[in-house]
């Protein structure tokens, strides 16, 4: 049978015959330009309008960019070098790069000293945002706010060592009674922190320039390094903070809840630049004319109360999210408030509300150009005050803004990375 | 009993302030340091050159005032000030003195209770236009919109001048000088108006400045000058003989590089007597006797001032005008120095 059949078939093919290469439409940059630009007709006029776009950026930036000048004394001397020309005059850059960074009053000499603060603040922030990295550096971490103020203001290094001092004496006090009685504890450590820096003001007076660097008052503070400043300590103050506030306004304590609801929702209903103005000059109405509260520091006080009221909201938002059970779990545990808080409650709802807490410290670190208006010099105000008011730059504009915009892009940009690669990786979700 | 708490602290602290703010003299004096309010930025007028030095027409004053005072021009705290944190800043004592172009005007100088001495700019508000638009007059600006400072009084003279004209515009509010520029050129308003000082500078700086012009209406009077609170008037009188001193020593001769010899050397008695080489001036006024001497020397006559900050020679370029001496036909007038 199977001969019979071995010698009816003539031809047995025994490899597979190779594909035929797919016609040129389907294949290679044509299809690729048919899939992604061209495949409808609304389509294909969206790609023309869009690189009609580009065509005129190009053509309009391009000539900006390449007749750049960088070397002039003046906007008169730009304008005479370029003859006519379109072209950028980044020598505005060049000749106040400084004071953008700095502001114009830090004394050129100790420039070092912001740049080094400003370095070792990616030092300390390393441990708190990669949690792999081993946990003895976050003591880095502790010490980089008293540090960073001693390089930053100046003054005898005794000044923050007190104030750190202050700060281990109350923790030692708390971790001592804390065990018999959360109250008792709390008003040891105030009243031990409190002696300290009393203690820590005499030892000041004998000591005022031991290891002193050369003191920098706050209203000599500008530019790019006060938005920095302002930043830093706000998004990292209202932080501790607004988590306080989401618990308190969950509390069922009723004074609590109504303060932390009175509190919330009074800071949330008046705009950041009343705040601003109360900070700058109906302040110093109440305040003796000598005894002025730095000027910084109020305005430090006002932005985190501003923004730890719109992180307290956030929290609030993924407390909110967690399903009862969770709560319930952690009670049935036999665990206390503190502990279920720690344990159990707030790292789901923390990690829920990581894009809203990003969203407020992106939208805050841009806010604290609003210093500008009460007439502190942060990098816009600087822009908009002296360096277009100096008889060589006035009139220049772009160059000036494109470079305030692409500094505050890189800052803002990192941030916003930061916050997708964290949320990936805490991601425990099947999706 | 809280609210009686309340009001009794509030008066302590309305007590201190007022206390701290009635000798304003005695206060510089100890302080060591001069606290001059300026504007955060106006060109020629004040602004922090590339090594941070604050330099201008006002800045000039402020150093003159320390000059005089403490007998050293660098001695001075510069405050900048917006237009609308200005004169909060001089009642709640954060400054001692605004030197901030401000205009003197009755409800400024009644009604917020503060005390101009003196007049160091005459101004007036006028207008700047494309010259493609093809106006001659600011009454052929019916609709235009408008640049406008807020909080100034440029921005009441306007709607008072197109009220009594019977014209309509429409106004583009804008904070700072600066800004107002980026906006005209950009098209956003047709008129830019603000002094006429201020509207000469600004077109200096313009790429093609002959294509824009300024229009023969000046429709308002802008007195500008130095300004302290009210109740105070040994430290008010300091200030405005200071600007005195400035505006005679321009008018009898005495400039920066004299101002050490002539009083010696001078037979005119008034030179004498303001220089301190003869007579008890200084000392009416709780200064040192060569206190004119110091302010002139820190940056020199009135005339000297004008010509380094602002005169013809500048970028900015503006010509003496009123602003000249009364013997040359301006407006300038000191009181005699006996």
């Amino acid at each position: 049978m199977s001969d019979t059949h071995a010698q009816t078939v003539a031809f047995v093919r025994e490899t597979e015959i190779p594909p035929s290469p797919p016609p040129a439409s389907e294949a290679g940059v044509i299809k690729w330009l048919r899939e992604n630009l061209f495949s409808s007709i609304a389509n294909s006029i969206l790609t023309i309008l869009g690189l009609i776009a580009v065509y005129y950026i190009v053509v309009g930036l391009g000539p900006w960019l390449a007749n750049s000048i960088w070397q002039s004394d003046s906007l008169a001397e730009c304008r005479e070098i370029l003859d006519g020309a379109n072209g950028a005059c980044f020598a505005v850059i060049r000749e106040r790069w400084n004071q953008l960074l700095f502001g114009f009053r830090y004394p050129v000499d100790e420039y070092w000293r912001p740049a080094l603060a400003f370095v070792l603040l990616f030092v300390a922030i390393l441990p708190v945002l990669f949690s792999h990295l081993p946990r003895k550096l976050l003591i880095g971490t502790a010490l980089y706010p008293f540090l960073a103020f001693w390089l930053i203001w100046g003054g005898s290094v005794l000044i923050p060592i007190v104030a750190l001092l202050g700060f281990v004496v109350g923790a030692v006090a708390y971790s001592m009674i804390s065990a018999r009685s959360f109250v008792g504890a709390i008003a040891a450590a105030v009243i031990a922190a409190a002696a300290t820096w009393w203690a820590g003001g005499l030892l000041l007076r004998i000591g005022a320039d031991f290891l002193a660097l050369r003191a920098v008052p706050s209203r000599d503070l500008g530019g790019f390094m006060l938005n920095m400043i302002l930043g830093t300590v706000c998004v990292s103050l209202s932080l501790p903070i607004g988590i306080v506030l989401a618990l308190g306004r969950q509390s069922n304590l009723p004074i609590i809840k109504v303060l932390c609801v009175i509190f919330i929702e009074f800071v949330r209903g008046v705009p950041l630049i009343t705040l601003l103005f109360v900070a700058s000059v109906i302040l110093a109405y109440f305040f003796p004319p000598e005894s002025n509260l730095d000027l910084v520091l109020r305005v430090i006080i006002m932005i985190t109360m501003f923004a730890s009221a719109y992180i307290a909201e956030v929290i609030r938002g993924g407390l909110a999210a967690l399903p009862r059970g969770q709560y319930e779990a952690a009670d049935s545990l036999g665990l206390d408030y503190a502990q279920s808080m720690r344990l159990i409650i707030l790292p789901q709802a923390l990690k829920i509300s990581i894009p809203g807490i990003v969203n407020v410290a992106v939208g805050l670190f841009k806010d604290t150009t609003l210093v500008a208006i009460i007439s502190m010099y942060d990098l816009v105000g600087l822009i908009r005050g002296p360096i277009l008011a100096s008889t060589d730059w006035n009139g220049v504009y772009w160059e000036l803004w494109s470079f305030a915009a692409l500094l505050f892009f890189v800052i803002c940009y990192g941030i916003s990375q930061y916050s997708q690669w964290l949320e990936r990786k805490l991601a425990t979700d099947h999706r | 009993m809280n609210k009686s708490v309340f009001l009794g602290a509030l008066t302590v602290v309305g007590m201190a302030a007022g206390v701290a703010s009635a000798a304003t003299l005695d206060d510089v004096k100890s302080r060591g340091t001069l606290n001059c309010g300026v504007s955060t930025g106006l060109v020629g007028f004040a602004a922090p050159n590339t090594s941070g030095e604050w330099e201008g027409f006002d800045v000039d004053l402020c150093r003159a005032v320390a000059a005089a005072v403490l007998g050293d021009p660098t001695a001075v705290e510069f405050v900048p000030t917006t237009p609308k944190t200005r004169f909060t800043a001089l009642s709640s004592g954060e400054v001692d003195m605004l030197a901030r172009n401000t205009t003197w005007t009755f409800s400024r100088d009644n009604d917020l209770k503060l005390e101009f001495t003196g007049i160091n700019y005459y101004d007036g508000q006028g207008f700047m236009v494309p010259t493609e638009l093809g106006v001659s007059s600011a009454k052929d600006l019916d609709g235009a919109t408008v640049c406008i400072q807020t909080g100034t009084t440029t921005e009441l003279n306007l709607a008072d001048y197109f009220r009594a004209n019977n014209i309509s515009y429409e106004p583009v509010p804008i904070e700072t000088n600066a800004e107002a520029q980026q906006q005209y050129l950009a098209g956003a308003c047709d008129v830019y108006t603000t002094d006429a000082s201020g509207l000469a500078a600004t077109r200096a700086t313009f790429e093609n400045p002959d294509d824009h012009v300024l229009l023969p209406e000046i429709i308002s009077k802008e007195p500008l000058g130095p300004l302290v609170r009210h109740g105070d008037n040994e430290w008010g009188d300091v200030i405005r003989w200071t600007l005195n001193a400035l505006i005679s020593a321009e008018e009898l001769g005495v400039t920066s590089a004299n101002v050490g010899e002539i009083g010696e050397s001078s037979n005119n008695p008034e030179i004498k007597r303001l220089l301190g080489t003869e007579g008890e001036l200084g000392a009416m006024l709780g200064l040192d006797p060569n206190w004119a001497q110091q302010a002139i020397t820190a940056g020199g006559n009135y005339g000297e001032i004008f010509e380094k900050n602002i005169g013809e020679n500048t970028p900015i370029g503006l010509s003496r005008g009123l602003n000249a001496q009364w013997t040359d036909g301006g407006l300038l007038y000191s009181p005699p120095f006996r």
